[in-house]
């Protein structure tokens, strides 16, 4: 399957498409980079989650079983979210367990679907994409990512390999920062609280840069960041490996 | 009934005030990181502790598939061994036995060791009306009881104290010096409990295991007070949760090593008590020993096969100390005994899924807690159904400010991302829509201050919300393809 130029079939997700189109822009430059066919089907919304999230299975359902149809031909599906990757992976045979007829298409999409950094490392087997970036940078694990799909040390890899950049790890970095989709909404308060903590240990490590694989954690922490305006930014993984300063 | 009581599923309420208690706020903080790094450290020295949880889950996931038989096992067991067994529906039925037997013993005080089920079944309520008076012996239930309070937390009820609330406590309450030294605590506790053990003619006990095989029932604990209570009086009642069974005596040492590293990051508690009938001639124990079984829900958790899951816990409180939620809104906030991220499955198990809709909710499902419990529980993927359960079973109440209900928001939600056209359409309206409300500039786009509509006004109550960008992907990606 894998040529020399896999065909890759692009979930942006439904966050990314309104409020971080530039990540998207991103993804595309660095997959070609890396030597991919890139393609984005614009039948594509969303995959499904706030619903399912939320406890309403037969409406993610309902979006859901639009997406068995529409990434077919591609050797590979790329998100740049760790928490839609998780839906398609893990999430997506739960779904339709009781739909044994679309049981064979939710496997077939799940086995090429990958996350962003995950792509790049295991498939592409890339991991320095040339950018510099003299900043003091911390990364942020996406719990669906981290927990959910075990990534962990390929999103560092990749910033270990931006020149000029200092990798700080935070002192909470396997604490949840909050968002937890429609929970942000549910529990404001805890939620913001919990924004608090994580962008309390980013300033304790001097972070000037927050990094992160997934639009909800970014909205939801630079949304307080905002607010609160804090000295620190956040960033998309594959914004800051475009970065040439 | 306390105002940090039970009976309540108004988390939200109970939430916030939590939240602006800075000091309760700094009290849950400090506990939960220490025992969660004790835990940490524990598990650390183990190199076989991966097997050891796989096993553990193996053993539940046989006891609970069958529990009759198990059940029927042990109970043969306890009556071999001269126990006698009584069998409990429900919490009433549970607490009326438990009345039966202090009445024939013809006492009207108790001594209790720590029971999580006991506070399940309210029984200390349900005594004090039959006039009979319940004393907990365990230091932090002890506290609790003094306080008026509910137990905080599954293994320590008083977490939300600290040591100068405490003092506090006992200088009010038993009139003693003041001290804020965690021994001189302990001694003050058992210098009053002494007189009381020395009197008691009846004792009380939960479990942590009851052993099918031998009919024993294990107590774990550090302070010695659960095993004065079940060997000093004359009674020995134990309340077990049909749950608690584990097939054999071997098992046993599976579960020990993970309770304790799992809890308090303990190789194994002080104490160990396994009590397997009432003494005999000769030996030093009670004279008789009753084990009342409760069911009190559980077989409505072993009928979902999903659900079953959650009876696996063997209540090491793991999951508590990890979940950001109940670092940050504490054990009393979920309105009910077991809180934290197990409260919220087996809560609405135990009282109804519409009694405590809103607990599944309550979780970023950011699957910490899966991450250290020591016998696997799947606990977001059994939230998430739960949360599935609820919006089928259950009608949500209409929040105040919502224009449509959520079920209805939903659906159209669904409705438009079957329609790329709606879902870009609907993109350009909110673009449109969105000027006229409240911003600010920054980091080169504006940011929205106030959003109308619940649930989006509940976003802006402590954060901010990005305009959307003037182009999105779709639009943008014509050029990349060009
Ligand atoms: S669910 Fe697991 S971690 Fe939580 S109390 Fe039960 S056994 Fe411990």
């Amino acid at each position: 399957m894998a040529n020399n130029s896999p065909k890759v079939a692009l979930f942006i997700t439904c966050l990314g498409d309104q409020f971080y189109p530039q990540v998207g822009e991103s993804v595309v430059r660095i997959l070609r980079r890396v030597g991919a066919t890139v393609t984005f089907n614009p039948q594509q919304t969303c995959c499904g989650q706030p619903a399912f999230n939320t406890g309403y299975r037969e409406e993610a359902r309902e979006v859901a079983a639009r997406n068995l149809d529409l990434f077919d031909d591609a050797d590979y599906i790329v998100a740049p979210s760790g928490s839609c990757s998780t839906m398609f992976r893990v999430f997506y045979p739960e779904l339709f367990a009781e739909k044994p007829e679309l049981l064979q298409k939710v496997e077939r999409l799940r086995q090429r679907f990958y996350e962003f950094s995950e792509f790049l490392v295991k498939v592409m087997k890339t991991e320095d994409l040339g950018a510099s970036f003299p900043h003091r940078v911390a990364y942020h694990d996406s719990c669906h990512l981290l927990r959910e799909l075990g990534i962990e040390t390929e999103p560092r890899k990749l910033i270990k390999a931006v020149k000029r950049l200092e990798l700080v790890e935070l002192q909470d970095n396997k604490v949840c920062c909050g968002f937890g989709g429609t929970f942000a909404v549910k529990f404001p308060d805890v939620s913001v609280a919990m924004a608090r903590d994580k962008l309390r240990a980013a300033a304790d490590a001097g972070a000037e840069f927050l990094v992160a694989n997934d639009a909800g954690c970014l909205m939801h922490l630079a949304g307080y960041i905002h607010r609160e305006k804090l000295p620190v930014q956040t960033l998309h993984l594959a914004e800051l490996l475009e970065k040439h300063e | 009934m306390s105002e940090t009581g039970v009976h309540s599923s108004a988390i939200h309420e109970r939430a916030q005030k939590a939240m602006g208690d800075a000091h309760l706020q700094e009290a849950y903080r400090s506990s939960t990181l220490r025992l969660y790094s004790h835990r940490m450290g524990a598990i650390g020295q183990v190199p076989g502790f991966e097997p050891l949880r796989e096993r553990a889950r193996e053993l539940k996931r046989e006891v609970m598939n069958h529990l009759d038989y198990y059940l029927a096992q042990f109970a043969d067991s306890v009556e071999r061994e001269g126990g006698k067994v009584h069998w409990a529906r429900t919490a009433e039925d549970a607490c009326a036995i438990v009345k039966e037997i202090v009445r024939n013993a013809g006492a009207n005080e108790v001594v209790k060791g720590k029971s999580m089920v006991g506070e399940e079944i309210e029984l200390n309520h349900a005594l004090e009306a039959a006039g009979i008076d319940a004393i907990e012996t365990d230091l932090g239930e002890m506290i609790v009881q003094l306080s008026g309070e509910r137990p905080a937390h599954i293994v320590a009820p008083a977490i939300h104290k600290t040591r100068h609330d405490v003092s506090d406590l006992f200088v009010e309450k038993l009139h003693s010096t003041r001290t804020e030294d965690p021994e001189q605590l302990t001694a003050i506790a058992r210098k009053t409990l002494r007189e009381i053990f020395a009197r008691a003619e009846v004792g009380m006990s939960g479990a942590n295991f009851a052993v099918a095989e031998t009919g024993s029932v294990v107590t774990i604990e550090n302070e010695g007070n659960i095993r004065l209570c079940t060997t000093a009086p004359r009674v020995h009642v134990a309340l077990v949760g049909i749950e608690k069974i584990i097939p054999r005596f071997s098992d046993l040492g599976v579960f020990l090593r993970l309770l304790g590293r799992s809890a308090t990051g303990q190789k194994l508690t002080s104490y160990t008590s396994i009590l397997t009938g009432p003494r005999r001639p000769g030996e030093d124990g009670p004279d008789e020993m009753h084990v009342v079984l409760i069911d009190n829900g559980r077989t409505g958790a072993l009928a979902d096969e999903k659900m079953r899951e959650a009876l696996y816990c063997i209540r090491c409180g793991a999951c508590l100390n990890t979940c950001p939620v109940y670092r940050k809104i504490g054990g009393h906030a979920y309105g009910w005994v077991y809180s934290g991220p197990i409260g919220a499955l087996i809560t609405p198990q135990f009282v109804g899924l519409n009694q405590a809709r809103e607990l599944p909710f309550a979780s970023s499902l950011c699957g910490a807690c899966r991450e250290v419990c020591p016998v696997k529980i799947n606990i977001p993927d059994l939230l998430l159904h739960l949360r599935g359960e609820a919006q089928e079973r259950t009608p949500a109440t209409p929040h105040a400010g919502e224009v449509v209900s959520e079920r209805k928001g939903m659906r159209l939600w669904a409705w438009a991302m079957k329609r790329p056209w709606v879902f870009s359409l609907g993109g350009a309206a909110v673009r449109l829509g969105i000027r006229w409300l409240p911003s600010s500039g920054g980091q080169g786009s504006k940011w929205i201050t106030r959003l109308p509509f619940y649930p989006f006004s509940n976003w802006t109550k402590g954060r901010d919300f990005p305009e959307p960008d003037p182009v999105p992907f779709r639009e943008r990606w014509k050029k990349l393809s060009s």
